[in-house]
C-alpha cells in the first residue's frame, strides 16, 4: 500500500515577522517589473493550431512530459543548491528559509498572466509561452522539494555527520555516501507530490488564453480544451484516457522502481514488514543489460568524479582553524544589503505610483472580487471536508475497503483538475450559474484529494487500543466520533486544508473566466479580474489584483491556519 | 629541534593543557568544561566517567579534533592540534554506520577516504572483518546484524584506518547485557596482546564496573562546570574479575568520587532570580521516583551503598545521579563517602501516608529558592494569575537556553507539592483557593 505524505512544512516562527514584510516587498518589486514589462507585450498573440486527431497525441503527450521533466530538472538542481545553502550556511538560512516560507504559501497561478505578459516582451512569442509554462511548473514544484531536502540535511544524524568528518570524508564523498543517501526518499515522496502539482499547473498553462492573447501550449491540456470547445466526445475520452496513460506509466515505470530502489536508503535499523515493491525494478534489478550500464558507464564515471582534483584528499589534512569574520567581507555584505533595499524601495515606490493610477472602482471591484473568491473556495472546502471526512475515515479504519478503493482512489485523483474542466464546462456551462457552478467544482477536484489522503493517513494511525476502549466503554456512534476519531483526525484534517486551500485559490485563475465556443464567461471574482486585465491590458488592474490575491491568501495562512495547526499540534497529536 | 620535541613527549601521546570548552557568548555562556588538565601516555587505557552533563563527550571530541576549544592547548605528539585528528578514530555509541552501505563497504569507506587503491582496501577491509569475527557477513547490511555485530563493524572500520589513538564514546551501552560483556572481552583480548597498532585508548563511559573492568586510570568529571574532579589508577593484573574484593573495594572508590559528597545547604540550593550567588538547575526528575529511592533506604535502614542502590533499582549511573539529586535539594537524603544516608525529614517521608507526604512535599519544594519565588509571586498578584511568559523572561538570564526545561520541572515539582496549579492552554500558572 502506497502511504501519502502530505505534510505542509511550517516553520515555527511567529505570525509576521519583519523578515516577511521585506520578503513580500521583494516579490512586489518583482511583480512590478514583470508588468512594467507587460506594458509592452504584443495585443494579439496568435496560439497554435490544435488537431484533434488521435495520431497527434503521442506528440502532444511528449510535449507535455517534456515540459515536466524540464521544470523538475530545474526544480531538482534548485532544492539541492537551496536546501545545501540554507543548511550549510547560517546567514544563508535566515535569508532562505522565510523566503520559502512565503514563496510556498502564494498562489503560484495568479502570477501566470504577469509571468506570460512580460516573457513576451523579452521572447519570441511560443518560446516564451513554453518558457512561461516551465517556470509555473517550477514554482510549484520546487518549495517541497527544496525543504524536504533541507529537513534532511539538518536531521542528519550527528554521529554520522562526526564519522564522515573523523574519516575525514572529502566534501564529494560526504555528499555523495551521506548526504544524497540520507535525503533520497524524502526527495523521492516529495517529487512525486510535486509531478502531481506539476500537471495540474501545466494543464492551466496550456489552455490560458484571454481576449486576443492565446498563449496556448500544444500539448494534453490544449488538445483537451479544443476537443471539449468543438463538443467532440471521442476526443474528449481519447485525451483523457491518454493523460492517464501517461500518469500511470510514470508511476509504473519511473516512481515506483525509484522508490523500491530507495529503499536501501532508509536510516532505521529495522527491517520492514512490507518493503515497497516494483515489478518494474525487479526485472531491471535482474536484466544484463543494466549490469553491464553499471559495469562499463556507472562505476568509471564514479570513479572518474572522485579523481577530480578538486575531490582528491590531501595526504596532510589540515582543518582550517576558525577566522575571525574580516571587517571587508561584512561591509560588502552591508553594500550589497543596501543595494537590494534601495531597490526594493524604488520598486515598492514604483508599485504605489502605478496602482495609485486605479480608480476607486476598481478597487472596490477588486474587494468584491476578493470576497466572492473567498466564499467559493470556502465552499469548495466544505463539500471537501463533508465527503472525505466520513469517507476517509471509512478507508483509514478498514483494511478491506482501503484495499478495494485505495488503488481507484489513487488514479482518479492523479488526473489533474485543470485538464478535466473543459470537460466540466461543456457540461454545466448552459445551466444557471453554470460557471458558478463549475469553478467550485474544479476547486473542489483541486482540494479535495489532499484532504482524503490526510484523513485516511489520520483514521489509519488511530491507535488499536484506543479503539477498543470506545468498544468497551459501549460509546454510542456519535459519541465515539467526538471524543476520538474527530480528535485523533483533526491534525490530519488541518494538515490536508491547509494544501487544499492552496490549491482552491490557485484554481481561481482558470476557473472564473473562460472563453468557450467563440463566447467569454466570467463571473464575479479575483481570478476573472486578473484574466480581464491580462486580455484589456490592464497592468495596474493586474498588479493589483496578483498582489492582492498573494497578500490576502498568505494572511489567512498565517492568522488561520498557522494557529489551527499549532493547536492541533499541541493538543491533538497522537504520540 | 622536531626529533627534540617528539623526544621530550615520547611517552605522552596526548596532553590538554587548561582546555576550556563554552558555547554561546557573554552573559549566556554556557560553559561546557573548563580548565582540564589531562596526559595520555602510550600504552594507556584510560576511562572518563562522570555524571550525564560533565562534558565528557565534549572532551572526547575535542581530542579528535571534531570540536573546537575555546581556550587552552590541545597538543598531540607534542604538536598543537588544529582540525581533525588524523591520528585518533571514534568507535561511536549508534556505531554510525551508513545503512545504504554492505559491512564491508563501510569498512572500505574509511580506507576510500584516504585515497587508498581499491584492490587494497578491499583486500584490507576482508581482513579486519574476519579479524573482528564477521567472516561471511561481508555483504550484508547493518540492519541485518545484531547489535553486538553492528558494533563489531564500527571497531573493523576504526581499525582500518591504523589510528595510533582510539576514542570510544560509550561503545558498549547500546548493546545488550550479554553481546557487551563478549565484545568488551574481544577489545580487550586483542588489546593486551598488542595485536593491534593501536597505542592508547580513551573510553567514555558511564559503567563504572566496565570503567574498573578495562581502564589503568579513570578519570572522574564533575558537572556545572564539566572538570575533573579526581584521577584513580587501577592497578588490578589482567584478567580482573568483578566478584573480586580489590574490584569491589574500587567500584566503591569510583562512586564515591562521581557521586561526591552533600555540600552545605546554601551551595546546594543556590539562588532565587534577582538575587546575588550561584543559580542552581532543578535536576529533571519525577518526584514519584524519589519517593520510590527513598522507600528502598527507610528498609535499609536509613543508609545504602549508592552502587547497590544503583543494582537494585536496576538503574544505571547516568539515571541514578539525579533523583539522588533531587533527594540533597530536598533534603531527603545526603551522600557521604558513596554512601545514602536518609535525613530525618526523608524518614518522615518515607513513612508518612499519602495525604502527609504531600504536604512533606509542600513544605521542602518550597526550600527551593526558584519555586518560592514562583510561589510569592503568584501570592502577590492580585488575581493570583501569572503567565508563564513572565517567568521564563526573569530567568531566562541566568539559565539561558535551559530556561524552558527548568520550567517545566517546576512546575512539575509545584503541581506535585500542590503549591500552584497551571493551564497549558492559556500558558498561567495560578493558585488553587
Amino acid at each position: 500500500m502506497r502511504q501519502f505524505r502530505f505534510s505542509p512544512a511550517l516553520p515555527k516562527t511567529p505570525a509576521f515577522t519583519p523578515g516577511d514584510g521585506l520578503i513580500l516587498l521583494g516579490i512586489v518589486t518583482l511583480l512590478y517589473a514583470g508588468a512594467r514589462l507587460a506594458f509592452n507585450a504584443p495585443s494579439i498573440i496568435a496560439g497554435p493550431d490544435i488537431s484533434l486527431s488521435p495520431l497527434a497525441l503521442p506528440w502532444y503527450a511528449l510535449f507535455s512530459i517534456g515540459r515536466m521533466v524540464a521544470a523538475y530538472l530545474l526544480s531538482l538542481l534548485f532544492s539541492l543548491f537551496y536546501g545545501y545553502a540554507a543548511a550549510r550556511n547560517r546567514t544563508a538560512r535566515t535569508v532562505l528559509m522565510p523566503l520559502l516560507d512565503v514563496l510556498q504559501s502564494v498562489p503560484i497561478l495568479s502570477f501566470l498572466p504577469v509571468v506570460l505578459l512580460s516573457f513576451t516582451v523579452i521572447l519570441p512569442e511560443n518560446f516564451a509561452a513554453e518558457l512561461a509554462a516551465i517556470v509555473l511548473i517550477f514554482t510549484s514544484q520546487a518549495w517541497n522539494m527544496t525543504f524536504s531536502f533541507y529537513q534532511s540535511m539538518t536531521t542528519i544524524p550527528n554521529e554520522l555527520r562526526e564519522a564522515a568528518a573523523i574519516y575525514r570524508f572529502s566534501s564529494w564523498l560526504r555528499f555523495s555516501t551521506l548526504e544524497l543517501p540520507f535525503a533520497a526518499i524524502g526527495l523521492l515522496w516529495n517529487s512525486m507530490m510535486s509531478w502531481s502539482g506539476g500537471w495540474f499547473f501545466l494543464m492551466a498553462a496550456e489552455i490560458f488564453r484571454v481576449g486576443a492573447r492565446d498563449f496556448r501550449l500544444p500539448g494534453l491540456g490544449s488538445y483537451l480544451q479544443t476537443a471539449a470547445n468543438e463538443a467532440n466526445l471521442p476526443a474528449i475520452v481519447m485525451g483523457i484516457a491518454s493523460l492517464v496513460l501517461v500518469i500511470v506509466l510514470l508511476d509504473q515505470f519511473v516512481w515506483r522502481p525509484l522508490i523500491a530502489w530507495a529503499d536501501k536508503f532508509k536510516v532505521e535499523m529495522a527491517e520492514s514488514g512490507e518493503p515497497p515493491a516494483s515489478w518494474f525494478f525487479d526485472i531491471l534489478s535482474r536484466s544484463w543489460l543494466v549490469e553491464q550500464f553499471r559495469l562499463r558507464i556507472w562505476q568509471p564515471f564514479r570513479k572518474w568524479i572522485e579523481g577530480v582534483p578538486g575531490n582528491r584528499l590531501r595526504e596532510k589534512v589540515s582543518v582550517p582553524k576558525a577566522v575571525p569574520r574580516s571587517g571587508r567581507s561584512s561591509w560588502t555584505r552591508i553594500v550589497f544589503a543596501g543595494i537590494f533595499a534601495i531597490a526594493m524601495l524604488y520598486g515598492a515606490y514604483r508599485t504605489a505610483v502605478l496602482l495609485l493610477t486605479l480608480p476607486a472602482l476598481a478597487w472596490s471591484q477588486l474587494g468584491i472580487g476578493l470576497a466572492a473568491t473567498f466564499a467559493r473556495v470556502t465552499v469548495s472546502l466544505l463539500i471537501a471536508m463533508l465527503w472525505t471526512i466520513p469517507v476517509g475515515v471509512l478507508i483509514g479504519t478498514n483494511r478491506r475497503f482501503a484495499k478495494l478503493l485505495q488503488p481507484i482512489v489513487q488514479i482518479v485523483a492523479a488526473i489533474p483538475a485543470t485538464a478535466l474542466f473543459p470537460v466540466l464546462l461543456l457540461a454545466l456551462l448552459q445551466t444557471a450559474y453554470g460557471l458558478n457552478i463549475s469553478a467550485i467544482a474544479l476547486m473542489l477536484m483541486g482540494a479535495q484529494w489532499y484532504l482524503l489522503f490526510n484523513v485516511i493517513a489520520g483514521a489509519a494511525a488511530i491507535p488499536q487500543d484506543l479503539r477498543h476502549t470506545t468498544d468497551l466503554l459501549r460509546l454510542s456512534s456519535w459519541d465515539r466520533w467526538r471524543t476520538l476519531t474527530l480528535p485523533a483526525v483533526f491534525p490530519y484534517i488541518v494538515t490536508g486544508a491547509i494544501t487544499a486551500s492552496g490549491g482552491a485559490w490557485n484554481a481561481s485563475i482558470v476557473a472564473e473566466y473562460v472563453e468557450f465556443g467563440r463566447q467569454t464567461y466570467a463571473t464575479t471574482g479575483v481570478g476573472a479580474l486578473i484574466a480581464q486585465a491580462t486580455g484589456r491590458g490592464d497592468h495596474a488592474l493586474l498588479l493589483a489584483a496578483t498582489l492582492a490575491l498573494a497578500a490576502v491568501v498568505v494572511f489567512i495562512n498565517r492568522v488561520f491556519w498557522l494557529r489551527l495547526y499549532r493547536l492541533a499540534e499541541d493538543r491533538y497529536r497522537m504520540e | 629541534m622536531t626529533t627534540a620535541v617528539s623526544l621530550n613527549h615520547a611517552d605522552n601521546l596526548l596532553q590538554l593543557q587548561n582546555v576550556t570548552k563554552a558555547y554561546g557568548r557573554a552573559a549566556k555562556q554556557f560553559i561546557a568544561i573548563r580548565d582540564v588538565n589531562l596526559k595520555l601516555r602510550r600504552g594507556e587505557f584510560v576511562c572518563l566517567v562522570g555524571p550525564s552533563g560533565c562534558g565528557k563527550s565534549t572532551l572526547l571530541r575535542i581530542v579528535t579534533g571534531l570540536n573546537t576549544v575555546t581556550s587552552g592547548a590541545v597538543l598531540y605528539r607534542g604538536l598543537p592540534l588544529h582540525g581533525v585528528n588524523p591520528y585518533a578514530t571514534i568507535v561511536f555509541q549508534t556505531f554510525a554506520l551508513f545503512p545504504w552501505l554492505t559491512v564491508q563497504k563501510n569498512v572500505e569507506i574509511a580506507l576510500k577516504a584516504r585515497r587508498v587503491p581499491p584492490a587494497e582496501r578491499t583486500a584490507r577491509a576482508v581482513k579486519l572483518i574476519d579479524t573482528v569475527g564477521l567472516n561471511g557477513f561481508e555483504s550484508a547490511y547493518p540492519r541485518e546484524l545484531s547489535g553486538g555485530m553492528r558494533q563489531k563493524v564500527g571497531f573493523a572500520r576504526a581499525m582500518a584506518v591504523g589510528p595510533e589513538l582510539l576514542c570510544l564514546d560509550e561503545p558498549f551501552s547500546a548493546l545488550d547485557v550479554l553481546s557487551a560483556e563478549a565484545l568488551r572481552g574481544e577489545l580487550m583480548e586483542l588489546w593486551l596482546n598488542k595485536s593491534i597498532p593501536i597505542q592508547a585508548i580513551l573510553m567514555v563511559t558511564h559503567n563504572i564496573e566496565e570503567a574498573i573492568l578495562m581502564a589503568d586510570r579513570i578519570v572522574v568529571m564533575g558537572k556545572n562546570p564539566g572538570r575533573i574532579v579526581a584521577e584513580i589508577a587501577i592497578t588490578l593484573r589482567h584478567p580482573r574479575h568483578r566478584k573480586d574484593s580489590a574490584f569491589q573495594a574500587m567500584v566503591d572508590r569510583v562512586y564515591t568520587a562521581v557521586a561526591g559528597e552533600t555540600k552545605s545547604e546554601k551551595e546546594t540550593l543556590g539562588t532565587a532570580p534577582g538575587k546575588p550567588g550561584e543559580k542552581r538547575m532543578l535536576p529533571d526528575v519525577r518526584l514519584e521516583a524519589l519517593a520510590g529511592l527513598l522507600e528502598r533506604l527507610s528498609e535499609e535502614n536509613g543508609r545504602l551503598d549508592l552502587y547497590r542502590m544503583g543494582g537494585e533499582l536496576t538503574l544505571e549511573l547516568d539515571d541514578l545521579l539525579p533523583i539522588v539529586e533531587a533527594g540533597e535539594l530536598l533534603g531527603f537524603l545526603t551522600v557521604q563517602s558513596g554512601d545514602l544516608l536518609l535525613s530525618p525529614p526523608g524518614q518522615a517521608y518515607a513513612e508518612a501516608s499519602i495525604l502527609a507526604r504531600k504536604e512533606i512535599i509542600a513544605g521542602r519544594v518550597l526550600r527551593l529558592p526558584v519555586i518560592a519565588w514562583i510561589y510569592e509571586t503568584l501570592l502577590r498578584d492580585d488575581n493570583k494569575r501569572v503567565d508563564r511568559h513572565y517567568f521564563y523572561d526573569k530567568l531566562q538570564d541566568d539559565f539561558g537556553d535551559l530556561t524552558e526545561k527548568l520550567l517545566d520541572i517546576a512546575i512539575r515539582w509545584g503541581r506535585q507539592a500542590e503549591l500552584f496549579a497551571y493551564n497549558g492552554d492559556t500558558s498561567e500558572l495560578f493558585l488553587e483557593s
